[in-house]
Order: structure tokens, then C-alpha cells, then sequence
């Protein structure tokens, strides 16, 4: 857990592998990584839905969902597209580095309460990150949940992440609906955006629960179309994100309203989040 | 509790006889005055309104540094102020005073804030009351008063040639056994003269606003252009956030000198763009608008939502320094207004 003494103080990982997700100027880089101090793990514990500061020591630290599920044990993951200061100086990294994790923090996602139900994920492009940990974390507890149906659209075929486990999905019984924006060559899935990827696998909303995440605008559509297709507003949850400098609901600048997205969230339902204008701006 | 006195020109006898603390005072330093660690009894004056920069700064500095390290060495060195160091804010006013009780919900909510919360721990505060609030105070219609004893451990009256002091708490009652050989005990002209100054204060506040109702209100006009009125004419200077007391919000950086590097937070303003704006350049406070609605309703709705208590003590600072005389009250009373009309076209 996060030093109690003081919370500003980070953890020193080792990279053990770091392997990139997609190509591109905004490329996505995987990073699986361990504490140089082992007895970190002693008292680590995190649920998916978490997330924590990812840094580099001079340069500063950013905001991630911790990619990977509690039940993948002695690594903690993180996939990190490269958009701004601190995203390409963790780029630079290749295993062997350190860098520097401060977590976990903010909830995570009622998979408990969720326990009997239907699961429908919804992603888009790095969207994808913080729902991997619910989809491994439903796959090891296979027989407490009903189906799984993940929905997961990206730009292009390049642009998925994580496409070396879609086939794993697929062999356990969960059914893998992939999409990309416009067509390609040899692609068999879904063509279009992934709100219409929604509609075209029309999951039920029967004793289901659909999580979605991705860019701001997809989110607001996939919730539209879920809606259309039943789904009440508790049975819809999402990951929200700010800038974040302190992870603590300390500094400030995630608020949505009166809510801090580092501490009350990252994950909200949208019955809490329909009454907040700023939720979607 | 206990009531004493001391002749206003052995002043610097006081501040020479808190050995045991660090003390900090309002200092005149060019034409602001802001509370320093005294180092010449002579510069402390107990003559103003109230001090230009408040002593939020005293719990959370303008720049601190969290820790250093040196690049290649995955050793942090924090450098975390003790709570055990005894602090004597002295002269701070009741408002002021009280910003420190609002910010520090938010500094202990869960995750104990130690560079702020040890400072704290540390500090007793000896306040003055004040005879001569400035124009734009309205500390009563947000819980405090001027000379409101609430957050304080001592309470000073600046009665002409003589000052009231009266102890409060057991902190209070300390300072006042270390000042033994210069207090003496008050009489009942004293504490008459202190009464009479508090009820003159009182009514010499002249700007008010009845908040009930307005945390509940302010989220209902999230659209309402009435914050156009006001952002409009806002240039984003950040100085009404940067001189409130309750005002908490900071940055974090990283600075490296070759290889000895530091993370350093440092005072930031909800009124710059750079606060919110995303790395992907998404801003969802993308104008003056978005910002100015923020930091009202952050105050007057969102804090006292998640910590019971307004986040404004009333100073006025936001409303003297502004330099387009945007005025909180002025947006307060507009979004009361507001209100009626939807509420009648409802």
C-alpha cells in the first residue's frame, strides 16, 4: 500500500519487459515491472479499477490504471501511450530501467457486488487498460459470473491492444467482438465505431452490468446506445480521467463537480455521474 | 482562560521572550505585509487590515520541496517538517485562522497531508481581533467575526497604548506562562474596551451574503450564462486564488541541477488553463468561463458538499486585489438571483 508516513514518496520498480502495443506517433508501450524492494509486495494490494503515478525521476509523474489483475502475480503492468513530457520520457525506458510507482490509489471497480451477473466490457483504443484487469479478473474467477462479452474497437488493426489475448478469450467462452474505424484488408470483424459495434452485438441488459471505457466522446455514445438497448443507469459504469498531480485529492484538479476522479473515482456509475455536467465535458 | 495585558511598545519584549518558539509575525517588507519569521522585533507591526499575502503560507509555502534524490539512486531523502517544532503564529487574524481549520479537512481526508498537518501540529496561533475591518470583509455571513475566538488559542485586542490579550486554550495559556515577566494581569477596563471594539468591528462591516441555499443552488446553473458576465471581463491572472487563504490547490515538478534532482509542489491556480488541460491538449476547463464557474463553485458548493464548511472565510482578498474588480459576492447575489428566474420559469 501507499507509504502511510507520507504519501508523496513513490516505490522503485524494476522493468522487467516493456514491448509496444501499437506503432505510431502515439504509441502504446506495455511496461511489466517489479519492486527492487521486494517486501513492497507484502503489503501491495490492489483491485482492478486502480490506478497509480507512474514516474520518472526527473521529469515528474502521470496518472495510470494499473493494467494488470491482482491474480497475475510478482509484476504489476502498465500501458502507456505516448502523448505528453512524462509519457515520452517513460517511452525512453526499455527493461533493465527503474522508474517509479505511487499507489495504488482511488476505488475500483464492484466486482463483488457484480458476482452472478452478465459482463459486457466496452473499449475503445487505450480505453482497453483499465478494463483488462476486469476481464482477467472475471477469467480466474471464471464460475462466480455468467457470460463475458467483451466489445473492443480501436482506428485501425494495429491500433488494438493487448491482441495476443483476444484469441484466449475466445477458447474460454467469452465472446471477443473486435472492431476498427474504416476498412482494411483481411479483417473479418466489425467495421465502424464502436457505439455501432454495441448496437450490432445488442447485449441484453438482463442481470448484466456493461463497463465501458475509452475516448470521452465514446463513452458518451456507448452510454446512449446502452441505454437504448435497456440498460439502466446503475447497470452502466465507467473510468473517468483528469490531470492528476498528487493522486490524493489534495491538489485539486480532477474535480467533476464535487467528486475527485483520483480519490472517489477513477470508477463511477452513471447514476452517479448523469447529475454532473462536468462528468463529460 | 485567563486575561492579561502589556503596554504596546514592550511589543518587541514579547516577541524576544518566545524563546521557545519559532515566531511568526506581520511584517512590513516594501509595501506588502505578510507574516515572517521574525528576526528584528522592530519590523513586526501590528498596524494593518490585514496582511497582503495570508499565512497559508506558513503551513503550505509557495514552493517546498517533498523530497530529493539523486538521479541514478533510487533513495528519496523527505524533507518532512517535524510536528514537535513549536510555531507561534502571532497576529494572525480570526479569518485567517479559520482557513486553516476549513483547508485542513482536506489535508487529513484519508491520506494525512504530513508537510501541512505537521506544521499544524505545531502551531499555536495567538490572533489579533480586528478594530477596523477593511471594506470588502464579510466574515460573518461565513461563521467567523472580527474578533471571533473559534480557531484560535489566543485572542490579542490592540486597545491604543495597551494590548488585551486573553489565553483560550492550554497552548495559549503556555505562551502566556513564558511571557510571565512581561504580561500583566488585565483589569476590567480591559476586557470592556475589548468588548466595545469586537461589537464596534461588528457593526462596522459594511458587505454581507446569506449563503443559505447557494451549495445546494450553485450546481443547477452550470449552463446559465449570468457566469459569462463576470468571466468575461476576467484576465486569468490567478491572483484572487493565489491571495485566499482557503485556496489549496498545487503543482508538482521535478527540478534536476545536473544530477541532484527534487519534486517540489509549489502553489497553483485554478484560473490558468495549464491546471486541467489534459496531455492530449483536451481541456475540459477550456475558457475563463469554465474557470471562474470552478472556483465559485468549488467554495461555495463542491467543498461544503464533501467537508461541511464553505471554503471562503470571508477576507475579502479576492475582492481587493481582483484588478477588473470581479467580486464574489457580487457573483453570489447574481446566482441567487438566477435561481428566482429559473425557478419561475419552471
Amino acid at each position: 500500500m501507499m507509504d502511510e508516513s507520507n504519501p508523496y514518496l513513490p516505490y522503485v520498480v524494476k522493468i522487467e519487459d516493456a514491448w509496444f502495443e501499437t506503432p505510431g506517433d502515439r504509441a502504446i508501450k506495455t511496461f511489466k515491472v517489479n519492486f527492487v524492494d521486494d517486501k513492497v509486495w507484502d503489503t501491495w494490494s490492489h483491485s482492478p479499477g486502480q490506478c497509480a503515478m507512474v514516474g520518472r525521476l526527473g521529469v515528474g509523474e502521470s496518472m495510470f490504471c494499473i493494467s494488470s489483475a491482482p491474480s497475475e502475480e510478482g509484476y504489476l503492468r502498465f500501458s502507456i501511450m505516448r502523448m505528453g513530457k512524462v509519457t515520452c520520457a517513460l517511452h525512453e525506458l526499455e527493461a533493465g530501467d527503474t522508474m517509479t510507482v505511487r499507489g495504488p490509489v482511488g476505488n475500483s471497480f464492484p466486482l463483488e457486488e457484480w458476482e452472478g451477473k452478465n459482463i459486457v466490457t466496452v473499449g475503445g483504443g487505450i480505453g482497453q487498460a483499465p478494463l483488462r484487469p476486469v476481464i482477467n479478473y472475471i477469467r480466474s474467477n471464471r464460475d462466480k459470473y455468467s457470460d463475458l462479452q467483451v466489445i473492443y474497437g480501436a482506428r485501425t488493426k494495429e491500433d488494438h491492444c493487448f491482441k495476443d489475448e483476444f484469441g484466449e478469450y475466445n477458447q474460454e467462452g467469452t465472446a471477443c467482438h473486435l472492431s476498427i474505424d474504416v476498412e482494411e484488408e483481411e479483417w473479418s470483424h466489425f467495421v465502424g465505431f464502436v457505439p455501432n459495434l454495441l448496437m450490432e452485438v445488442a447485449p441484453s441488459p438482463e442481470n448484466a452490468v456493461a463497463v465501458t471505457c475509452g475516448p470521452p466522446i465514446m463513452i458518451k455514445f456507448v452510454i446512449q446506445n446502452l441505454e437504448k438497448l435497456g440498460f439502466a443507469p446503475e447497470q452502466i459504469y465507467t473510468t473517468l480521467e483528469e490531470r492528476m498531480k498528487c493522486g490524493i485529492g489534495k491538489c485539486g484538479r480532477c474535480n467533476v463537480g464535487h467528486l475527485y476522479v483520483c480519490k472517489d473515482g477513477p470508477v463511477f456509475s452513471y447514476a452517479t455521474l448523469k447529475d454532473i455536467p462536468e462528468a463529460f465535458a | 482562560m485567563a486575561d492579561y495585558r502589556f503596554a504596546k511598545e514592550k511589543l518587541a519584549d514579547v516577541l524576544s521572550g518566545l524563546t521557545d518558539y519559532k515566531v511568526f509575525a506581520p511584517t512590513v517588507t516594501g509595501d506588502v505585509v505578510r507574516f515572517l519569521e521574525v528576526a528584528d522585533p522592530a519590523q513586526v507591526s501590528l498596524d494593518y487590515t490585514n496582511s497582503n499575502v495570508p499565512p497559508k503560507e506558513l503551513m503550505f509555502p509557495e514552493t517546498e520541496t517533498l523530497f530529493r534524490y539523486r538521479l541514478g539512486q533510487n533513495e528519496f531523502d523527505a524533507t518532512v517538517p517535524s510536528p514537535e517544532e513549536k510555531r507561534l503564529i502571532f497576529g494572525i487574524r480570526p479569518c485567517d485562522a479559520q482557513a486553516y481549520s476549513i483547508v485542513e479537512r482536506l489535508y487529513r481526508w484519508d491520506f494525512n497531508d504530513p508537510y501541512f498537518v505537521n506544521r499544524r501540529e505545531g502551531a499555536t496561533l495567538v490572533g489579533l481581533a480586528c478594530a477596523d475591518p477593511c471594506a470588502n470583509c464579510f466574515c460573518p455571513s461565513v461563521g467567523g467575526g472580527p474578533a471571533s475566538e473559534k480557531y484560535l488559542d489566543a485572542i490579542m485586542f490592540d486597545l491604543g497604548d495597551t494590548v488585551y490579550l486573553k489565553t483560550i486554550t492550554d497552548r495559549g495559556d503556555a505562551v502566556a506562562k513564558a511571557l510571565s515577566s512581561v504580561l500583566e494581569p488585565a483589569g476590567d477596563s480591559e476586557k470592556k474596551a475589548a468588548e466595545k471594539q469586537a461589537d464596534d468591528a461588528l457593526s462596522k462591516i459594511q458587505r454581507s451574503i446569506d449563503t443559505a441555499g447557494i451549495p445546494e443552488k450553485l450546481p443547477s446553473l452550470y449552463d446559465h450564462p449570468f457566469w459569462e458576465q463576470f468571466s468575461d471581463r476576467c484576465l486569468g491572472c490567478g491572483i484572487c486564488t493565489f491571495l485566499c487563504p482557503t485556496c489549496h490547490c498545487f503543482d508538482i515538478q521535478d527540478e534536476c541541477e545536473a544530477f541532484d534532482g527534487r519534486r517540489a509542489r509549489m502553489w497553483d491556480t485554478c484560473m490558468f488553463a495549464e491546471y486541467s488541460v489534459h496531455a492530449s491538449g483536451h481541456n475540459p476547463r477550456p475558457t475563463r468561463k469554465e474557470r471562474t464557474r470552478n472556483r465559485i463553485d468549488h467554495k461555495y458548493s463542491y467543498f461544503p458538499t464533501k467537508f461541511d464548511v464553505i471554503a471562503c472565510v470571508g477576507c475579502g482578498r479576492c475582492i481587493n486585489y481582483c484588478p477588473v474588480n470581479i467580486d464574489i459576492l457580487d457573483i453570489l447575489e447574481k446566482s441567487k438571483e438566477a435561481q428566482v428566474k429559473e425557478e419561475k420559469t419552471a
